[in-house]
């Protein structure tokens, strides 16, 4: 199995910059995830793997294959990837068996050797039943599976996943969300899935990258990326959290204890930097160093959201077991915080 | 509470009123034509229909018809199917010149287009003359046979193929040719097992709208067949209209109902084809795809330009080659170059004046009209329930899916006689091709209101129906401005067509009532070609311009309402 790398690859439309300078190594047989907010050029990242655009500056690889540069462009048909786009793209006028069996015949592959393969793929999303039937004639996760059968049917190197839980209710995408485990197991293949759901994403890559605006903002674990965000943006992007200004906060680096708190009671001092808490990081208590107001106290079934106010009037996100009055006074302590990269200009400006 | 409701009943009682006429109009003639031609038919083998039945005339114009009709249908297919298929798939370039100038021949009025083809071939062809090429004289005119007219046929009914077959195209979602790619189809193989199966209900539907449109026309065969003496359907109706008047009605209804009945069983089937085919595709649809040609781009786009240099700039050029010279037969050179033509149709000739005056009173007065109409029309029609609202359009649709020869006997049947009550006769006067004209271009008029209307949002209307704003005030304030465009460019598109309009006005204008179209028509048949060349340059030149500025409105206006733009 061969490894997919993308060294600073573009792509422009007209004047507008679509992605740019993005650079990623995608390790053979690896779950990756490109995650983003709409419009920040995760599925143009997807259709340049595809072959669908050329990137403007840049190479794709596939192994020790250069699939797209500047002079290069190996065409859609001839990269050997797999692709499950969001409406599913069944072709109506084929039976669910011919959909699956498509790529195969496009191979030169025929009779008895057709027949056990196309079964096969059909039995690994347990649809085998349905062989015969129209896709319009399935329920839209029955649909979604017909597509990842035609992914698997011939064996491809890479598959790619275009939102492919976007069109389904929320019922069906913790299933489907196992099926797309399942197949990655068994196919062996590298999968690259696309998706504006975090959550989805966490669950599902092994690793994650983050793009915004057409750059790539984080390349790491879940763990990681949820642990240690690089920037102010990406932290309010993934989880719950709050970010605080606090002095001595160093980009990159964990304040703890007793530095934390210090840090935090320490007013009006020049040299701030932001610094992000997450919620499970405040342990709220009658005494605690800092004091705060209940703004708001949400039921999430499990728990209690709070809103708090801190003194110097930043806003802090915590948990608490029991229903909290608003506009009480309480003690917060915090535990854990991770230095940030402070946003360019105004956040959420550019 | 009484007081107020009965200003409001009026007011849809007026609006109800005001549709029962227009249906009156529409469904009048047809009826009128049904109960001639079944007329009689008591008297057994001398009813009139047994009569039509029975003559080898008859069946040797229905199978002319047929053979044009379907060799003409072939060639739109052909050539609408290319173009549909390279300009709405690849990434060939200048899409929207290349479809402005597909789509001219469907606009350009048949006898103009079948003019300026005899300009082109024949031992007297002014081009072929002028570039000594022209074959000797006495030698055969190729376009005056069977095989001539399906040509001409073909290309002017080639845009209603490439309508048809672009909008399926178009309605195609992306991911599906893309799922076919990335499965390892080249590009060929998706169009071959992706997308044509997936359009060829479009592409079918398409052929039988070019068969209907064939099987009405008249300036092309009129012009071609009629001097070689062979006839088709509506040729053979004409020609015997005009040789024993109005003697021969009942037969003429009977031959009539023949060819309007063929028609409409293909109107109905391509309606009942694009329901057939209709899949639930879901997907991203609604822009054109561009597949890349890689290094055979320069060759399509080649190929795509001499066609239409070859069907469409080549014999315009003949068109006006043929106006400028002073005689045909006479080579074009800088010498010989004229425009005596020109001066002598403007200037001299008052029946061209009188022409042009009433073809465009006719088509200024039926365009207004019908603008004037077709907002009440389309609001009530609006209002009914969804099994009435097709109803009343299959009944609109009626006059417009005949041939134009058949509603024009229709009429005559209904206006020979003069106008109970009043005792006026409309037979012999413009008032009748107006009435004609009416009926015939209703639908063109109220397709683009009855599409906007239906993309306004309902709660816009009822807001101000809120603010206490009345009926005619709503229609007024409210409804009017926001559908003005789309009634405009019905208005336009009216205009466009009836000003060229041939077949109906053959048969029914009278001396001192000519048409534009009759004008052409009968300057050719009169040995006149130079002069017929002059009107037809003049006529194509107007429909351009027409054409263009419709074209102009076009980001103000829902999408499909110009046939010629997306």
């Amino acid at each position: 199995m061969a490894g997919l790398s993308l060294a600073g690859v573009g792509k422009r439309f007209g004047e507008h910059a679509a992605v740019s300078g993005l650079t990623l190594d995608v390790a053979a047989g690896e779950f990756v995830a490109l995650l983003g907010p709409s419009g920040c050029g995760k599925t143009t990242v997807l259709r340049m793997l595809a072959g669908f655009e050329q990137p403007s500056e840049g190479h794709i690889r596939l192994g020790g294959r250069t699939l797209s540069d500047a002079s290069r462009h190996v065409p859609p048909e001839e990269r050997n990837m797999g692709m499950v786009f969001q409406s599913y793209a069944l072709w109506p006028h084929m039976s669910v068996a011919d959909n699956v069996g498509y790529p195969l015949k496009l191979r030169g592959v025929g009779g008895s050797d057709y027949r056990r393969r196309v079964g096969e793929a059909l039995a690994m999303v347990e649809l085998a039943a349905l062989a015969e039937r129209r896709p319009q004639e399935l329920s839209g996760g029955q649909r979604q599976r017909v597509a990842l059968a035609r992914c698997l049917v011939a064996s491809p190197a890479v598959v790619l996943l275009d939102e492919p839980l976007a069109n389904l209710d929320r019922h069906l995408r913790a299933a489907m969300e196992e099926s797309f485990r399942a197949f990655h197991r068994r196919s062996g293949a590298t999968l690259v899935y696309v998706t504006h759901d975090q959550s989805e994403a966490m669950a599902l890559a092994d690793r994650i990258a983050v793009m915004r605006e057409g750059r790539l903002v984080q390349w790491s674990t879940p763990e990681t990326l949820y642990r240690q965000p690089h920037s102010e943006w990406l932290a309010g992007f993934i989880g719950q959290g709050s970010v605080l200004l606090l002095p001595g906060a160093v980009p990159g680096r964990w304040l703890e204890g007793d530095a934390l708190m210090a840090a935090a009671e320490e007013a009006g001092v020049q040299g701030r930097g932001p610094v992000l808490v997450r919620p499970e990081h405040v342990r709220l208590g009658e005494r605690g160093g800092l004091r705060a107001r209940v703004e708001r106290a949400v039921f999430r079934g499990e728990r209690y959201e709070l809103g708090l106010r801190l003194a110097d009037g930043s806003a802090l996100l915590a948990y608490s077991a029991r229903r909290l009055a608003e506009g009480s006074t309480i003690g917060v302590t915090l535990d854990l915080g991770w230095g940030l990269e402070p946003e360019a200009g105004t956040p959420g400006r550019r | 509470m009484s007081s107020a409701a009965t200003p409001r009943s009026q007011q849809r009682w007026l609006l109800t009123l005001l549709m029962g006429t227009m249906l009156l109009l529409c469904l009048a003639p047809s009826l009128r034509l049904l109960m001639e031609a079944l007329s009689g038919l008591g008297l057994g083998s001398e009813a009139p229909l047994w009569r039509v039945l029975a003559s080898p005339r008859t069946w040797l114009a229905l199978w002319h018809s047929l053979y044009t009709g379907v060799l003409g249908m072939l060639i739109a297919l052909l050539l609408g199917g290319l173009f549909a298929f390279a300009i709405t798939l690849t990434d060939v370039r200048g899409k929207g010149v290349l479809m402005f100038c597909f789509m001219l021949p469907m606009m350009i009025p048949p006898q103009v287009t079948a003019l300026s083809w005899l300009q082109l071939f024949g031992p007297a062809s002014p081009l072929l003359n002028s570039l000594n090429i022209a074959p000797a004289l006495g030698a055969p005119q190729p376009l005056h046979s069977g095989e001539g007219i399906a040509l001409l046929l073909g290309i002017q009914s080639a845009p209603l193929v490439f309508l048809a077959l672009r909008t399926s195209l178009v309605a195609l979602p992306r991911e599906l040719m893309e799922a076919a790619r990335i499965s390892g189809a080249r590009p060929f193989q998706v169009w071959r097992h992706t997308v044509l199966p997936l359009t060829r209900g479009g592409l079918v539907a398409g052929g039988a709208m070019a068969f209907v449109s064939n099987l009405g026309n008249f300036g092309i065969p009129a012009m071609l067949g009629i001097p070689a003496g062979y006839y088709v359907l509506p040729t053979l109706i004409y020609q015997r209209m005009a040789g024993f008047g109005t003697g021969v009605l009942a037969e003429m209804a009977a031959l009539s109902m023949l060819i309007g009945g063929l028609a409409l069983a293909g109107v109905a089937l391509q309606q009942r084809l694009l329901k057939r085919s209709r899949f639930g595709l879901i997907g991203h649809a609604g822009r054109a795809h561009d597949l890349s040609l890689g290094r055979w781009r320069g060759g399509v786009e080649a190929g795509l330009a001499i066609l239409l240099a070859a069907v469409l700039l080549a014999p315009l050029l003949a068109l006006v080659v043929g106006s400028l010279v002073p005689a045909m037969g006479v080579p074009l050179t800088v010498e010989s170059a004229t425009l005596e033509a020109y001066r002598e149709m403007l200037g001299r000739q008052g029946v061209t004046r009188r022409a042009m005056r009433n073809s465009l009173w006719l088509a200024g007065g039926a365009a207004l009209t019908l603008m004037v109409v077709c907002l009440p029309l389309a609001y009530r029609l609006q209002r009914l329930p969804q099994r009435w609202q097709g109803l009343v359009l299959s009944v609109i649709e009626l006059p417009y899916a005949l041939p134009g020869v058949v509603l024009a006997v229709a009429c005559i049947l209904l206006f020979v006689r003069p106008l109970p009550l009043v005792e006026v006769s409309l037979y012999g006067t413009l008032w009748l091709i107006f009435i004609a004209y009416l009926a015939r271009f209703l639908l063109v008029g109220l397709k683009p209101v009855t599409a906007s209307l239906a993309q306004l949002d309902p709660s816009l209307e009822e807001a101000a129906q809120l603010a206490g704003a009345g009926l005619w005030r709503r229609l007024s304030g409210i409804v009017l401005p926001l559908l003005a465009p789309a009634l405009f460019a019905g208005g336009l598109l009216v205009f466009l067509i009836a000003v060229n309009e041939l077949t109906v006005s053959a048969l029914l204008w009278s001396a001192g009532n000519e048409t534009l179209g009759v004008l052409i028509y009968t300057l050719d048949q009169g040995g006149d070609s130079v002069l017929a060349s002059a009107v037809a340059v003049l006529v194509v030149a107007m429909v351009a311009l027409l054409m263009l500025s419709l074209n102009m409105m076009a980001s103000r206006l829902p999408r499909g309402v110009i046939p010629w733009r997306d």
